[in-house]
């Protein structure tokens, strides 16, 4: 067992920590923040199963990305869809490989070239299109770099300098159940590991939020249904029951926030 | 007409995406509201007149600031959501008409969310507290908030960019926060904040009075008789009726406003419903939303709820504005329901266009075309009901509705392209509590891409009246389409169509005066 195999297993622990309760956090303190007004971007559904609609449409085709740019929405929907592939694929290295698994390995081998094109594509839409340019901090550079660095560095040990896996495999397998295994002495795979937990330390922390976030958002999850159905958050209704007009007229000891 | 710079149109109907022009829109932004236009909102009022002009800020204001935007963050979570999630993939950056009519990359919609959202990341964030050049985070300076003045008032919260965003993001929920913000250091908009203590004092908008408004409305009535030999009743306060009708003040005497007025009065007279206004309640405009004032915004709208009961009406009908429908039927039963005192057989608020549409389905308005021939028509969603709001119950109905009824009443009509119309449509440009004067460079060039789409249906379809339903639209389109060089006989409202077509066979209103002398008139026999 070398001092990298138990700094790294220690890495990951503290990783999948962070990515786990800090994603969690975050949902829930954006799940729990009150919505005072019906704000759905219309036409909008009319039924709960209506929006479950939508917002599968939504996060599957990124239908409005499609109406608004189609190079953008290419590139985008390239990356993430290849990259749903690509981490399926890397499931084996946490289970045992069953028919489905085995079945996506090679789409998810060659799904990396349509992963790291469209990073390219997007990469190059924020450096030559000069509205794009303008809104991107560095921060939205290096989120692209970070991304690539992880890809090249995956495929160099898919393609070119060849890992041992099944030693990987029972390193994260031993990690699940707090047991330390070694991993390979490979340099390529170091860095590929190193680029993933920082990639995890920082979602919960970054604009990666957008995933969990999308599903949260009003314009896309509300019903259209205003007439039909009162909707009131609680600290309006707390200036209704006090007959208050302004937050400030109300009681003190009341909750601030609802 | 005051001299501007007047954009080129190229008659292809689609604005053309341009090159950024950083700094085009720098300015000082509309005027501000003196202490006096901010006490009536409950705003603070410790702020004065600056020597040379200007105001300073409220004591404290960097505090009293970040305050309220912590305090926003936690009551809505659309800012909260929207300031954390922007990916920056650049799909809103080309869909803002003012960015379009303006090269002023601040008025991209990320840009202009990015204002308040480097300021959210100084402050309020990890990163942006630790590493704030990574992020692009900035302190809050007076430099920032002179740019927030000027920038979220460049910003008519008409939703285009959300219907694009792949997560939703609407800039009006963050320009609206950030008005809110501006309201509680000392950097209101005159016009906005004026315009609201009218409604508070008065009643209405435009500060007119009761016996201001009976005597106009007297005057409709003698207009529409010496047309049409007919008394259409314009009733105001009368107790009993089934309609509260709530329209913007701007339908009692603007062009072609008052025109639409006459087209309700026609189509309510025709059906037998009986209705009124409300002096109390009458403004149908809600400029509460415009300052993200959910306390303003509410009890504008409580007046409507309260002249509904002391009228001991059946129903709410509003009159056509584009804001003011959104806020009646997205917000009003949540700001000022429930509304269980009225006749539960129709929804609350109904839509004008709901009314008339219906009437026509169920054949109780005879029409006659013919009367609107000298015309072709084309129609302009106005963005806050193309986007927030719906008519009918079907999604979309909002489209349909006053489609519908323009082809009932007029033999031409033509749509404008498809990237301009629907929930693709583009904002007049005077939207969003920006109707002002002060703002007249960028009201013009912010109607250019419905300029563009406008003058292609007239060259290629011959198209020579543009319809629309919202008191701001067609203040803004008279105002500014000469300077495009089209006339401001051009715009019209959709009911002043319906007036045209509807023939009377009513001869006596269901609420004709019991001391007016129906004899006088040649061929009425009482039918009612």
């Amino acid at each position: 067992m070398t001092f990298v195999s138990i700094l790294y297993g220690l890495l990951f622990w503290a990783a999948t920590l962070v990515l786990v309760v800090g994603v969690g956090r975050k949902i829930y303190f954006y799940a729990t923040l009150p919505v005072p007004l019906k704000i759905p971007t219309t036409p909008a559904p009319v039924t709960q199963s209506g929006v479950v609609w939508r917002m599968f449409r939504e996060v599957v085709f990124f239908q409005s990305l499609f109406r608004a740019n189609k190079y953008t929405w290419l590139f985008a929907f390239m990356f993430h869809m290849a990259l749903w592939l690509v981490l399926l694929r890397h499931t084996r290295y946490f289970m045992e490989i069953g028919p489905f698994l085995s079945f996506i390995q090679p789409f998810g081998k060659y799904a990396s070239f349509v992963m790291l094109i469209g990073l390219a594509g997007l990469l190059g839409r924020r450096l030559l299109v000069d509205r794009v340019r303008y809104i991107s901090a560095p921060s939205d550079f290096l989120m692209l770099a970070l991304l690539i660095a992880i890809g090249l560095s995956g495929m160099m040990m898919t393609f070119v300098s060849h890992t041992d896996i099944t030693m990987v495999k029972g390193f994260f397998r031993g990690l699940m159940t707090f047991d330390f295994h070694p991993l390979p002495a490979s340099p390529i795979l170091l860095v590929h590991l190193l680029l993933v937990a920082i990639l995890m330390f920082i979602f919960p922390i970054s604009k990666l939020m957008h995933a969990p976030g999308v599903f949260l958002s009003p314009t896309r999850n509300q019903v259209d249904n205003p007439r039909e159905k009162r909707h009131i958050s609680a600290w309006a209704l707390e200036l209704e029951q006090q007959n208050k007009t302004y937050l400030d007229e109300l009681k003190q000891d009341e909750v601030k926030h609802g | 007409m005051a001299d501007y710079e007047v954009p080129k149109l190229n008659g292809e109907g689609v604005i053309e995406i341009p090159k950024i022009k950083p700094d085009a829109m720098a300015g000082k932004g509309p005027y501000i509201a003196k202490p006096d236009f901010q006490k009536p909102l409950h705003f603070p009022t410790d702020f004065a007149a600056e020597e040379g002009g200007g105001y300073t800020l409220v004591p404290d204001w960097k505090e009293k600031a970040l305050a309220k935007m912590d305090d926003l963050r936690h009551r809505y979570r659309s800012l909260q959501l929207y300031l954390d999630i922007c990916v920056k993939c650049g799909a809103c950056t080309d869909k803002c008409h003012y960015y379009l009519g303006t090269h002023d990359p601040k008025n991209m919609p990320v840009a202009r969310q990015d204002l308040m959202r480097k300021v959210y990341r100084r402050y309020f964030t990890f990163a942006g507290k630790h590493f704030p050049k990574l992020v692009g985070a900035v302190d809050l300076t007076e430099e920032v908030i002179d740019d927030w003045y000027n920038y979220y008032h460049q910003c008519s919260q008409c939703r285009r960019c959300s219907v694009y965003c792949p997560y939703g993001i609407d800039t009006a929920e963050v320009s609206m926060a950030a008005r809110e913000i501006l309201d509680h250091i000392g950097r209101g908009s005159k016009y906005n904040n004026e315009i609201i203590g009218k409604v508070f004092k008065v009643g209405n908008n435009l500060g007119l009075p009761q016996p201001a408004l009976a005597d106009t409305l007297e005057g409709l009535e003698e207009d529409v008789e010496a047309a049409t030999g007919i008394k259409v009743r314009f009733p105001l306060d009368e107790e009993g009726a089934e309609v509260l009708l709530v329209t913007p003040s701007a339908d009692f005497f603007a062009e072609p406003h008052v025109d639409g007025l006459m087209g309700y009065a026609k189509v309510f007279h025709e059906a037998g419903i009986s209705w009124t206004l409300s002096s109390y309640a009458s403004e149908g405009a809600n400029f509460g939303m415009f300052i993200g004032s959910y306390e303003n915004m509410r009890r504008i709208a409580l007046r409507i709820r309260e002249a509904a009961i002391k009228l001991k009406v059946k129903r709410i009908v509003f009159g056509e504005c584009g804001h003011a429908w959104r806020v009646a039927y997205s917000f009003l039963n949540t700001l000022a329901g429930p509304f269980d005192f009225l006749d539960p057989k129709y929804p609350v608020p109904q839509h004008i266009l709901e009314v008339t549409w219906g009437l026509m389905q169920e054949g109780k308005l005879t029409l006659d075309k013919s009367k609107n021939d000298d015309k072709v028509l084309t129609f302009h969603d106005s963005c806050n009901v193309a986007r927030g709001s719906r008519m009918g119950d079907k999604p979309g109905g909002q489209f349909e509705y006053p489609r519908n009824v323009i082809k009932a009443v007029c033999n031409h009509f033509v749509d404008m392209p498809a990237d301009t119309i629907h929930d693709a449509t583009y904002c007049c440009g005077g939207g969003g509590g920006l109707l002002t004067d002060d703002l007249m460079e960028l009201r013009i060039k912010g109607a250019q891409p419905r300029m563009e789409a406008l003058k292609y249906v007239t060259e290629q379809q011959g198209v020579t009246h543009m319809a629309a339903i919202c008191a701001i639209c067609k203040s803004q389109f008279t105002k500014v389409i000469p300077y495009y060089g089209f006339k401001m006989e051009q715009i019209v409202s959709v009911h002043q169509l319906v007036s045209n077509a509807l023939v009377l066979t009513r001869q006596v209103s269901v609420q004709a005066r019991p001391d007016e002398d129906d004899d006088d008139e040649d061929d009425g026999d009482d039918d009612a």
